[in-house]
Order: C-alpha cells, then structure tokens, then sequence
C-alpha cells in the first residue's frame, strides 16, 4: 500500500480534500462556510479525474501541430467529465447562494441553527 | 427498427424543451402545456409497454451515430416502460388534483415557474429511468435535484426555503458521493456504459484485482442515493419539505423524486455491478439494517407528529425503509417485493396527501389534530379518500399496501438469517402504522359540536374529488390485479440482465 500511495499522492490529495469538504458542508453551521465546503468537495472530484485521466509525457487532447497520433494527447474523457461537472457545480452553487440570500433577508443571520430556532418561535 | 423505438428519446426532449416553452408562457397556457406534455408521454409510454410486452426483449436506442463504447444509449425494458407510465399517471393526477390549491399557495405572476419546474422534473425522471450512461445519470440526478429544490420554495415562507436549503444540503452530499463513486468506477473499468462497466467489473471479480477500490466505489453510489432518497438516518430534511410546500409538489416529491433515485439505484445494482456481485458484498446487511430501523422510527415519529402533513411525511420515511428492506434481503422475490411496494407507495402517498389538503380546507386550513375533528363528515369525498388510503398504508386485504407487505413477508421467509428480524419488524410496523393512521381516521370521523367550519359537497370540488376516486381505484386495482403488476416486474428484471 504505501508505495502505491506515493505513486498515486494526487489521488490521495483528491480523497482527503472531498473528506475536508464533505465535512464541512455537513457540519458548518454558516451557510457560506457550507457553500464553500461543497465547492472544495465537488473541485477534489474534478481533481481526481484530471490526475486519473493524465499521462505523463503527453500533451493536452487538442490537435497541435497535425499530430494526430493516439499516443501524443492523454485521455480527453475525464476532462470532458470535469467540464460537465463544473457546469452543474456552478449552477448548484448559485441556487445555494441565491436560497442564502432569501434566508438572510428575512431572518438577518447566516446561521442555520438560529434560523431553525427563529422558525420555531414564529410558531406554524 | 420501429418507430415505437423512438419514443423514450421523444418523451425525455419533449418534457424538456416545453419546460422551456413554458417560460415565456402566461401561466394558464403553460398549465395545458404541463397537462398535455404529460399525458402525451404517458400514452407514449403505454404504446411503449404493449410493444416491449409483445416482443418480450428490452433495446438500446443510440444517441448519436457511435455504437457502443462511445456513444451515450438509451435503454428501454419493461421494467422502464412500466416505471415511465406509472410516474406519468400519479404525477397527472397529483397536478389535477393540487391545481385548485395552487391559487393560495402560489403567487399568479409565478405560476409559468411552477410549471417549468414539473417539466423538468419529469424528463429528469425519464432520463433517470431509461439512461444506459452513467454520467448521464449524475448530471440528470442534479436535474432532478435542483427542479425538486424549487418544487419545494416556489412557497415563499420562511419554513420552505428553510427546508430548501436543508434539502439541498442532504442531496448535495449524496451527489457528491454519488459522483465520487462514478469517478472510481471509471477509473477502474474504464467505460460509463452500464452494459459495459459491468462486463469490466465482473472480469476484475474474475482476477480478484482492484476488489477494496471496487467495494468502495460501489458503497460510495449506494450511500448516495441513500441519502438523496431519504434512508432512515439522512431523513432530517423530508418532513419540513413535505409538509410546508404546495400539496401538488408533497405529493409529487414523496411518490417521485425518492422513487427515481431508488429506480436508479436498482439499475445501478443489475445492470452496472450486476446483482449477484452485489449481492455478496455486505453493502446489503448495511442497507437491511437500516431499512428496518427506518421502519420502526419513521413510524415512531409520525406517531408523536400533531400536524397531518408532517405525519405523513414521516410515514415516507418508514416506507422506504421498507423498500430498503427488501434490497437488503438480497434475493429476486425481495427486489420485486420492493418495486412493488415503489408502486403502492407512490399511489398511496400521493393519495394521502391529496386527500389530506381537503380535510384541511374545511378545517379554516389548520393541520393540527385538534381542528380536523370531525373533518370527514364536512368533506365526505376527501375523508372517505384519506381512510382508503390509510387502510392501504396499514395493509387491509384489497388495497395495493397489503400486497407490498404480502410480497415482502413471502420473500423474508426464504431468506436464512434475516426471516426473523424482518418479519418481526414487519408486525411492529404494521401495528405502529395502524396506531397513527387508524387515529387520524378516528379523528377525522369523530362528532364534534363544532359547526363553525363550512361543509364541502361534490359541486365546490368536482376536479379535487374525481383525482380522489381515480387514486383510489389506481390503488384497488394495483391491489385486486397484482399477479399481472408481479409478473411485469420479473419480466422486466429478467431483461435487466
């Protein structure tokens, strides 16, 4: 095992950022600290395909130069991955932050728990 | 081939692209728009199960010009087609039946809104049900997740965009370990084709390479989609959700949205990692385990619940654990088991909650107990509706609930090591779902000298109250005709290999 998690230190990286964001999304009680634990976690997903779809020596999958050759440009599907994926972190995240300014406009506070309290106060 | 092929790929482009028609729509437009898209695509579907039941093979449909490991596919089998029609009837009738409401509820200028977000949840639901790719998947997952969050705070109070946000949060972290796991298995098999991640996986069964990173991708997914459909401990969203947003959205979020993903994870489990593997992991004792503790707290809860809406809410969260269960027990009787109870469940639920928003209205719209006394006597439709389908929930003999427990006791039986547990659970639930629903009705029908609430006859209700009858008789036909419904579903899991 450790040998291979030398070899693979990116990967590793990858899984121990998506733990830090992970947690933190679950446990912060700010939601912009929640929104940011959910960026960290979603970009360390987008950092283990990028290290998974890499290969040493060879160049970006555009076509350069008219080298069409297999061997020249590394896998291009995790990258595609990663580009979809951005796209629906994005639009997660800007429903997230739009439901938090909702939130705060109406109880003036970022904290989840208080606004759980206020609810339970205003009755209904 | 034929034409009918066509059709799933017709019903996912349809419901999407009149989402975005409906935008620019003014909002009674776009509410015929909604009803015609969906019951365009549940006649489509309809064709579509009389034709895959006439041939008795599944297909793949190509997206694009690439064949196999290249191209995204389609892939309709019974199972799908039954799934895509079912949806498509509960959904109709959860629109039709929550329209009236849908006044007080929501603001008129946003109306158009609503509707954009049915339709997108219905193609994100089509998409869940006959995509053979996995990222596909994931990013309809999303789909699903973000139409289903504006669902619930498209009712501008403070309690739905609490709830919201919690939701959202819930269903972020099961995407997230959803497409975690979708990374590994990737990288270990090298395809997003179903078809063909499971022909890797089961060669790496085969060499017994790769077996800790394969495990840990699969719990990965499995917790995912545990979370995103409300498994016992990640419930803590479900009741605010449910029980605050329009009653359309309740119904629809608790007979839907949970029962794509579960649908998913079916798929994910015969036809990614294939059933036998998956079987011989302990992932399931995990999923039983919890199944069962969601059967006894969920129900616990909606026994201390003083709102109806919140009670049946939490009664969601017994029910699917009952689901759970039936995964958990690791053989074909409980997985048909647990896709029946995913049909009886959805017609159920979504009567109850319909049901429930008439009882309320003559109740000067309180939902506490203590104002619907007697409630069923001032709406006779809707509390004859809510005591069917509570009777259905306990499990009375000629509604569809008693064939679910029927199957999942039949099924417990045969498994060693798990009958016990299970079938005692399955008596304790049943007597705790008694004790909360046979109150409601009790309560419902019980005299009161109270008249300060006003009576509801047939004619202030007509649509309410024919949506009523027709729950009702989805329910008693799933119950009286459920050897044909069976049958159906080992056909359909009999293609999924």
């Amino acid at each position: 095992m450790g040998p291979n998690l030398l070899v693979n230190y990116g990967e590793a990286v990858a899984a121990i950022l998506f733990c830090i964001g992970f947690t933190n999304l679950l446990l912060q009680t700010n939601l912009i600290k929640k929104i940011i634990g959910l960026n960290i976690m979603d970009s360390a997903i987008y950092l283990f395909l990028a290290e998974k779809g890499y290969i040493a020596g060879r160049a970006a999958p555009i076509v350069t130069n008219g080298v069409t050759s297999v061997e020249a440009y590394i896998n291009p599907i995790p990258s595609g991955l990663v580009l979809t994926g951005i796209v629906v972190s994005v639009s997660v995240s800007a429903l997230m932050l739009s439901l938090t300014i909702r939130l705060y406009l109406r109880y003036h506070t970022l904290n989840l728990d208080e606004i759980a309290a206020q609810l339970k106060k205003e009755g209904r | 081939m034929d034409f009918v092929c066509n059709f799933p790929f017709f019903s996912i482009l349809l419901s999407l692209f009149s989402g975005t028609i409906c935008s620019i729509l003014p909002g009674r437009a776009a509410k015929v728009v909604n009803r015609i898209v969906i019951a365009a695509v549940g006649v489509m579907s309809g064709i579509l199960l009389v034709y895959l039941l006439g041939t008795g093979e599944s297909f793949v449909y190509w997206m694009g010009h690439f064949p196999a490991p290249w191209g995204n596919e389609i892939r309709a089998g019974v199972l799908e087609a039954g799934m895509a029609l079912f949806f498509c009837i509960i959904m109709y009738l959860s629109m039709a039946g929550g329209a009236h409401k849908l006044f007080d509820e929501v603001e008129e200028s946003k109306h158009n809104l609503y509707y954009i977000l049915i339709n997108l949840l219905l193609s994100s639901l089509l998409a869940l049900v006959y995509t053979n790719d996995m990222f596909t998947a994931y990013v309809f997952v999303e789909i699903n997740t973000i139409s289903a969050c504006g669902l619930i705070m498209i009712r501008q109070v403070g309690r739905t965009i609490e709830a919201a946000v919690r939701y959202m949060i819930m269903s972020l972290l099961g995407s997230g370990l959803l497409l975690f796991g979708l990374c590994i298995m990737y990288d270990l098999t090298g395809h997003l084709l179903m078809s063909n991640i499971k022909e890797s996986v089961s060669v790496l069964i085969q060499t017994g390479e790769y077996q800790i990173p394969l495990i840990v991708s699969v719990a990965l997914m499995c917790v995912g989609l545990c979370i995103k459909s409300a498994l016992f401990p990640f419930h803590a969203w479900l009741p605010d959700a449910y029980g605050y947003s329009t009653v359309s959205s309740a119904a629809i979020l608790s007979s839907l949205v949970s029962k794509g993903y579960i649908f998913l994870l079916i798929k994910i489990i015969y036809r990614v990692i294939g059933f036998d593997i998956f079987n011989n992991t302990r992932i399931i004792d995990v999923l039983f385990v919890f199944g069962l503790m969601g059967m006894i707290f969920g129900s616990l809860s909606a026994i201390k619940e003083n709102d109806i809406r919140r009670m049946i809410a939490f009664s969601s969260v017994a029910q699917i654990g009952y689901i759970y269960m039936g995964f958990g027990m690791g053989t074909q009787a409980g997985m048909v088991a647990s896709i029946f109870h995913i049909l009886s469940h959805a017609a159920t639920k979504s009567l109850l909650f319909i049901a429930a928003i008439g009882l309320t209205e003559v109740s000067g719209g309180s939902r506490k107990f203590i104002d619907l006394t007697g409630a069923g006597y001032r709406n006779k439709w809707a509390g004859v509706a809510f005591t069917a389908g509570s009777l259905s929930m306990v499990g009375v003999p000629l509604f569809s609930g008693f064939i679910s427990k029927l199957l999942f006791a039949q099924a417990a039986v045969q498994v060693e090591g798990k009958m016990l547990a299970a079938l005692i659970v399955l008596g304790i639930s049943t007597v705790l779902n008694a004790i909360y629903f046979m109150k409601t009705v009790i309560r419902i029908y019980a005299v009161t000298g109270d008249t300060s609430y006003p009576c509801i006859t047939f004619k202030d209700m007509k649509v309410h109250a024919v949506v009523l009858v027709l729950f009702v008789i989805v329910n008693i036909l799933l119950g009286v005709s459920s050897q044909p419904v069976v049958n159906m579903i080992e056909q359909g899991l009999a293609m999924f290999a």
